[in-house]
């Protein structure tokens, strides 16, 4: 016991004195607890930056020079102009030269674009610089220069047209890119869920005021029930097996949705689409595929949008559908469905590239 | 009681746990009867030649079972236990499709089969935005300074042993990801409670209150406004807190868990309890305090965790997590297995006090009863209700509605959609409508 603890006090007395932690405790009532941070710690770590820019730190790049950096180190998870939708939402795209102008990305209140782009929602330039800095590339974050982590901003917003392509961005200049965000006045904070201080008192929001208000009537609250929305099809079956993920005791079970129970008794004629949506369901396609979205294979979207136009689309997928294969949308390949009927894969195929729609 | 199946103590998976379509099918067409047989006809078959007993009694009572006549296990045989092997249906999982990469993404707690109101440390939901470390505490620190010098005398570095010497306080609190139940703001999206509102836990935290390390370093109140919470992860998450959150002694900088430390998905060792506010507040694997006067819009303040309103602009800083409540039990995804009698069960939370009040409805929201409310019923922390329901074997469709002590009503999603549209994303706490049809399936369903 006695070695154990010399041997801790010598490896704490090295540590203080290698780093040169000498600074007075504050004197409080819980003394011995904590010591003074050094300088150099706190710049180690202090490395945020507000929207006022204050903790910038001096420095500078140009588009081109971020150029090289993202083709190197961003580009093969982000795609090459910030438009991959691969592992994240698009970090470019959907703003327009008139909504530099307001400071408005349009199209959020019009409501049509096809998904929201990092670009369009940041009203803070400070936000991107401080996140890159922190915490990209996703599996080395901090690896980056400062003059790095300038260049990649300046090429991201001349991407999004917000500076020119012989732009060089610095902490002299970023209030101008500032001026120029295509969404800098679309934030709103006239709300009623900040818990702190409101606006009145120097603060944020409107004191916590709800912006809903139901009452608790007890009875003849309504006259019919309106049910709006059920669970489509394929969200039951993308979601494994109920059974399996209930207690096998009690008030109730989990349903099997595992597909491999025996076939329902003949209920109404489905439609063409929702008989299709039940078929890609029971084949098990939703697990590697998202009507919208990519899962192991390409979204039905995206198989829909490649073969557009294209006449012999059909009789091709069919084929692979039966034989598998890779190489056109990765590497990762798709097991032969050889459990499908012809007329069923065709049914598939031609759903798929009609839209892939649930009703 | 002889009217009801002997659906206790299974020792296998049996047959009547998955009920097939086929069964389905015998009860649509009225016969209700079908599962008393499957059961009887499961219970003989483990317990052979239960057959020729059956009609004496149980044949689990009638053959003693091997845990009855043998010698059981050695204590310490599992040092730190675990759940029975018949429970391993209630696990965290992920939504397929949700996220696309599996260190960047959340898994869901299985609400449908907790009780109670504390969720077990192993099946706490995780959402990480750049992967999991099990953080080594003898080399972690905490940092508490200013943003300029002049918000606190003496800026200072916390390590565990510090942290751990101080006066705890445990407080028991919810945490919800201010995109629980997003999915669902358009349309329904998910089966079961598990997707709509797993992303919901609360547990027993033990730390210490933030204010006490901000007076030790001789903070200035007069001047701080707000605080920046950092985590030590490849993310080094940020968000912004309130001071007047921190001066009300209900932050903590977090150690304990459930009586134990933290899980390392939870933020081991150290990690920020922000009561009532979304769970990306709670800042995990904590590793800097910084106080100042401006709130820094940092990534997830200003590109994630804003809420889309119809007019096209977002709101920023939206923290509070509104009164809500769903039933668990029956929820999404189950099968009630006969008609007669239930108990509804759900939790009911508030992020601005206690729940007050829960009401169920059985109609779709025309009638309501008052459920009872099951103690303790803490600020900013679930609450346990249930309440008496005898199934008619009739369609019905299943409601909650919370009330908290400001007066706040859970709104219908009629309501909240004619102030926020339905893109969003965030802060969903509309009342969740769970269907029940003649066969017992239960389903998720959307009531304006
Ligand atoms: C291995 C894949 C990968 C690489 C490489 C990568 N990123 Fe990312 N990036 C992500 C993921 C995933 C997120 C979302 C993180 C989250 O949800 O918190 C993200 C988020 C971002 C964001 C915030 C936008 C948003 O919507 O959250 C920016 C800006 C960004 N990355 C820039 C970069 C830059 C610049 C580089 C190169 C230095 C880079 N990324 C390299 C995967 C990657
Ligand atoms: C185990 C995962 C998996 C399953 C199950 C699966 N797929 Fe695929 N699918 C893939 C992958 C991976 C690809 C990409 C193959 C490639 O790159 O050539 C793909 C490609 C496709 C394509 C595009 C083919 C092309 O050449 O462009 C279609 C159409 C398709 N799948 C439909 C289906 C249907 C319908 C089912 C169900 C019967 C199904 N998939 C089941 C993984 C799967």
């Amino acid at each position: 016991m006695s070695r154990f603890s010399k041997a801790t006090l010598a490896a704490a007395l090295a540590i203080g004195l290698a780093g040169g932690v000498t600074g007075a405790l504050a004197d409080g009532k819980y003394s011995g607890v904590g010591r003074a941070a050094t300088p150099a710690e706190i710049h180690a770590w202090d490395i945020d930056v507000r929207p006022d820019f204050k903790g910038l730190r001096p420095g500078r790049g140009s588009v081109a020079q971020g150029e090289e950096v993202w083709e190197a180190k961003c580009a093969s998870c982000h795609g090459s102009f910030g438009e991959s939708n691969e592992v994240h939402t698009p970090l470019i795209g959907g703003t327009t030269k008139d909504d530099i102008k307001t400071g408005r990305v349009a199209s959020l209140a019009k409501g049509d674009a096809p998904q929201r782009t990092a670009i369009m929602k940041v009203a803070t330039v400070s936000t991107l610089f401080d996140y890159i800095n922190r915490a990209m590339p996703l599996t080395a974050p901090k690896s980056l220069s400062n003059d790095e982590v300038y260049g990649l901003v300046a090429y991201l917003l001349n991407q999004a047209e917000v500076v020119p392509a012989d732009f060089t961005l610095s902490d002299k200049n970023i209030a101008e890119a500032q001026a120029r965000m295509p969404n800098r006045n679309g934030m709103n904070t006239d709300h009623g869920m900040w818990p702190g201080a409101s606006a009145a008192r120097d603060g944020i929001g409107n004191g916590g005021k709800p912006d809903v208000k139901n009452t608790a009537c007890m009875s003849h609250c309504k006259t019919e029930v309106k049910i709006a929305s059920l669970l489509p099809v394929y969200a039951e079956a993308a979601h494994g097996n109920i059974a399996e993920q209930n207690r096998p005791v009690g008030p109730v079970r989990g349903k099997d949705t595992s597909g491999k129970a025996a076939a329902p008794a003949a209920a109404a004629p489905l439609s063409e689409n929702a008989a299709a949506t039940k078929l890609a369901a029971d084949n098990g396609c939703m697990a590697c595929h998202g009507t919208a979205n990519k899962i192991v294979g390409p979204g039905y979207n995206e198989v829909a949008a490649k073969y557009k136009g294209q006449a012999d689309a059909e009789s091709k997928l069919v084929a692979k559908l039966k034989a598998g294969g890779q190489g056109v949308w990765g590497a990762i390949p798709m097991p032969a469905q050889t459990q499908l009927k012809d007329e069923d894969a065709r049914r598939l195929v031609k759903w798929i590239l009609s839209g892939a729609k649930a009703q | 009681m002889a009217e009801h199946p002997t659906h206790r103590g299974r020792i296998r998976p049996a047959p009547e746990n998955f009920l097939s379509e086929a069964d389905i099918a015998a009860v649509k067409e009225g016969r209700r009867d079908f599962l008393r047989k499957a059961l009887i006809t499961a219970s003989a078959a483990v317990a052979a030649p239960g057959l020729a007993r059956a009609a004496e009694g149980d044949p689990n009572i009638l053959t003693l079972p091997p845990w009855t006549t043998s010698l059981g296990q050695a204590v310490a045989a599992h040092p730190y236990g675990l759940p029975s092997q018949y429970e391993k249906g209630l696990q965290r999982r992920e939504s397929p499709g949700l996220t696309r990469m599996p260190q960047v993404s959340v898994a869901f707690t299985p609400l449908q089969g907790l009780f109670g109101i504390i969720t077990p440390s192993g099946l706490h939901f995780e959402r990480h935005h750049q992967g999991w470390s099990d953080i080594d505490p003898s080399r972690h620190r905490l940092m508490v300074h200013g943003t300029d010098e002049g918000f606190v005398k003496q800026p200072k570095v916390y390590t565990m042993d510090d942290i751990l010497r101080l006066p705890p306080v445990s407080r028991m609190h919810f945490i919800e990801c201010g995109a629980n139940t997003g999915m669902e703001w358009g349309n329904v999206a998910v089966p079961t409670v598990q997707y709509s509102h797993g992303m919901l836990s609360c547990s027993e935290f033990t730390g210490v209150p933030l204010r006490l390390l901000l007076e030790d370093c001789g903070v200035d109140w007069k001047k701080a406004k707000y605080v920046l919470a950092e985590g030590a992860d490849g993310s080094s998450m940020t968000r912004t807190i309130p001071i007047e959150l921190v001066q009300s002694d209900e932050v903590l900088v977090a150690y304990g868990q459930n009586g134990e430390m933290l899980r390392p998905e939870n933020g081991y060792p150290l990690r920020l309890v922000v009561p009532g506010v979304q769970g990306v507040s709670w800042v995990k694997w904590l590793r800097r305090i910084e106080v100042g006067d401006q709130p820094w819009a940092t990534k997830d303040e200003a590109i994630h965790y804003i809420d889309l309103m119809p007019d096209g602009r977002h709101r920023q800083y939206t923290s509070t997590q509104e009164c809500k409540s769903v039933i668990t039990t029956p929820s999404g995804g189950q099968l009630l297995l006969d008609k007669g009698f239930y108990n509804i069960s759900g939790l009911a939370w508030s992020g601005r006090g206690k729940i007050k009040r829960v009401d169920v409805s059985t109609d779709g929201g025309v009638n309501w009863r008052p459920a009872r409310i099951e103690g303790p019923v803490l600020s900013k922390c679930l609450t346990r209700f249930n309440i008496d329901w005898a199934w008619d074997g009739k369609p019905a469709v299943l409601q909650s509605r919370a009330v908290d002590e400001t007066g706040y009503v859970q709104p219908a999603y009629g309501q909240l959609r004619a102030v926020r549209g339905t893109k969003s994303i965030y802060h969903n706490n509309a009342i969740q409508s769970w269907k029940v049809v003649e066969s017992g399936e239960v389903s998720n369903v959307q009531v304006l």
